[in-house]
């Protein structure tokens, strides 16, 4: 790449290196949009080719509950234990995904099954509570200040963490795009049956995309529960924030590359900017607004905010392949 | 057999009785609009505050805060119908399914800053019954009764009146029924507002067994759902069965292990079956 083709993503970097000259507050901020914006993009990945997910939760869950209980129970090294948490939320998706691809549990079903799975880890995690602490929640064995056992208490280095973990999930959304996976999955979205009989192998890429994105939630969830220092049931798994990861996605834009952080952008500044506004006085009034608009959004901007910036946008590019209605192959 | 058990059994057919009422509700407008209500839980909830605050504050008697909740819970599926779900009637279901989830979340914090997050209680106790050593809570009986009640009525309903048979026709074919001279939108309406009623049926019998706060949707929400998937969405005699079939699992397995674990139960249970019977029990391919 030329130096050339690089000044257009000058101001991009300025953005993301801003956090690090900024105050303690703002770099908190930062660290959660990066941190979320990994996780509704890991989300999305599977979710633009109609494969919505509704128990993404389930897989946070396991992201930030495994390297925890390794660390505090053996003093195994969160960089050993995210990997093995990756593994463990794919595993655990394959297990479900296999026979909902074989069974072809899609749609209605496929949202529903999921919902369920959420709410099983959710559970699960309440239920154990001699070793998870239960819906109390539960903290890393603290060390202070330590990279192997990845408790950073200084912001501005662990934004660099999570930046480069989000970065990490945009390459992966990047390979996705440009590989065959992509013209498969959207044959599959848009006709199973017919992806099938024209060659498309639907079991092996929806387990493929399938394991791509909760691998990438396990290790967000894995972050987010390590700059926390705290973890609990309700805010790592089960029904209310997997609809969030599902929410603050779609109203990015579910079908472009930055969608999904757009989502994280626009859901953790609306937050907190309603949050200043009104004060604690009105918990709630945030949500109501956000609930409010997102229903706004379905309706009229399926495509999310990304969605409708590339609509408007000056440099237009000439119609490239709708999300759903691909024309992949020139017909022989 | 042990008594603990039994009235372990006994209480989970009650349980089942309102799970029934609740999958009944949301099986009638998957079946007719092809619609799920992800918010379902949440007009419940709603349901639920109003009957809270027409008994505790307006000092309602209970017999006329009942039949308001429910018009009122009514009212709410007429609105979400009307408002969310009739401009996007012709995209992709799971976009309905998810403008839905946008309301539970509007809903849920609407009521967190109206009412705040203290658990309500209505203040009303009922008597516990004893029959042969067994303590069976008056309140579930009674939810029971009025759920199999309503299970009747409406079976009636949808079987002996004219409305009740344009609703079951459209739910078997949509494209034609306005070609035989059937009011859709008016039939979707109505259907909303059965729907939304039952939610508010559910809440009147709820409430007496239950504190209210803003997130006890998510308690029995996903239950719901997955009782109407494990019937066969949209299959409400298939509805009907699984939730007693999940209630003596969260019954009977509340008693060997713990509720939680029981919980957990029922949902493994239920990713098993539909796996192995993606249509549903009663249901057809």
């Amino acid at each position: 790449m030329s130096a050339q083709r690089l000044i257009p993503y000058l101001p991009l970097a300025a953005v993301l290196a801003l956090p690090f000259f900024l105050s303690n507050y703002y770099q908190h901020l930062a660290v959660q949009i990066a941190i979320w914006s990994l996780i509704y993009t890991a989300w999305a990945l599977m979710g633009r080719f109609r494969l919505t997910s509704l128990g993404h939760g389930a897989f946070l869950g396991v992201g930030a509950y495994v390297p925890t209980l390794l660390w505090n129970n053996w003093g195994v090294s969160p960089w050993l234990g995210i990997p093995l948490a990756m593994a463990l939320a794919v595993a655990l998706a394959l297990v479900i995904g296999y026979p909902c691809s074989r069974q072809k549990v899609i749609g209605h079903y496929f949202a529903l099954v999921t919902l369920a799975l959420g709410q099983v880890v959710l559970l699960v995690i309440v239920a154990s509570r001699e070793v998870t602490g239960g819906s109390l929640g539960m903290t890393p064995h603290p060390v202070g200040y330590s990279w192997y056992a990845l408790q950073i208490p200084d912001r501005a280095q662990f934004y660099a963490l999570a930046l480069a973990a989000w970065l990490a999930g945009l390459a992966v959304w990047r390979w996705v795009d440009r590989s065959m996976i992509r013209f498969a999955l959207e044959s599959i979205a848009e006709d199973e049956d017919a992806a099938e009989s024209a060659g498309v192998d639907v079991l092996r890429e929806k387990l493929k995309i399938t394991a791509l994105s909760t691998g990438l939630t396990a290790l967000g969830g894995a972050l987010y529960a390590q700059y926390l220092m705290y973890l609990s049931p309700d805010a790592m798994s089960g029904v209310g924030i997997s609809l969030q990861i599902v929410f603050a996605a779609i109203s990015g834009g579910m079908y472009s590359l930055l969608g999904p952080t757009v989502g994280a952008v626009f859901t953790i500044g609306l937050n907190e900017g309603l949050r200043v506004l009104f004060g604690t006085h009105f918990i709630g009034a945030s949500n109501t607004i956000y609930g409010a608009l997102l229903v706004a959004f379905i309706i009229f901007m399926p495509r999310g905010i990304a969605g409708l910036v590339e609509k408007l946008g000056p440099r237009a590019k000439p119609p490239a392949a709708k999300p759903l209605s691909p024309d992949t192959q020139p017909a022989e | 057999m042990d008594i603990y058990l039994l009235e372990a059994i006994i209480n989970g057919l009650l349980l089942g009785g309102v799970l029934a009422l609740l999958s009944l509700g949301l099986n009638l407008i998957f079946g007719v609009i092809d619609v799920v209500w992800i918010v379902y839980a949440e007009i419940v909830m709603s349901a639920m505050y109003a009957v809270y605050w027409l008994h505790n504050y307006y000092a309602w008697p209970l017999f006329l805060a009942f039949p308001a909740a429910i018009l009122i819970a009514a009212l709410i599926g007429v609105l979400v119908h009307m408002v969310v779900i009739e401009p996007i009637l012709g995209s992709a279901p799971i976009n309905q399914l998810l403008a839905t989830g946008g309301l539970l979340f509007f809903l849920q914090s609407l009521a967190t800053l109206l009412f705040g997050t203290e658990f309500r209680n209505l203040g009303v106790r009922l008597p516990v019954l004893e029959l042969y050593g067994l303590y069976i809570s008056f309140s579930r009986l009674i939810a029971f009764i009025v759920a199999l009640i309503g299970a009747v009525a409406l079976y009636l309903f949808l079987a002996r009146t004219y409305l009740g048979t344009s609703i079951r026709a459209i739910s078997q074919d949509r494209e034609i029924m306005g070609l035989m001279g059937v009011n859709e939108r008016r039939t979707y309406v109505i259907t909303s507002a059965i729907g939304g009623g039952l939610a508010g049926l559910a809440a009147c019998l709820l409430v007496l067994q239950y504190d209210v706060h803003p997130f006890i949707g998510l308690t029995f929400g996903p239950i719901t759902f997955m009782i109407c998937v494990l019937g066969g969405l949209g299959n409400m005699i298939g509805g009907f069965f699984a939730a007693f079939i999940i209630s003596q699992i969260i019954g009977i397995g509340g008693y060997y292990f713990s509720s939680e674990a029981a919980e957990v139960l029922a949902f493994v249970f239920f990713i098993v079956m539909i796996l192995i019977r993606p249509q549903g029990i009663l249901g057809k391919k």
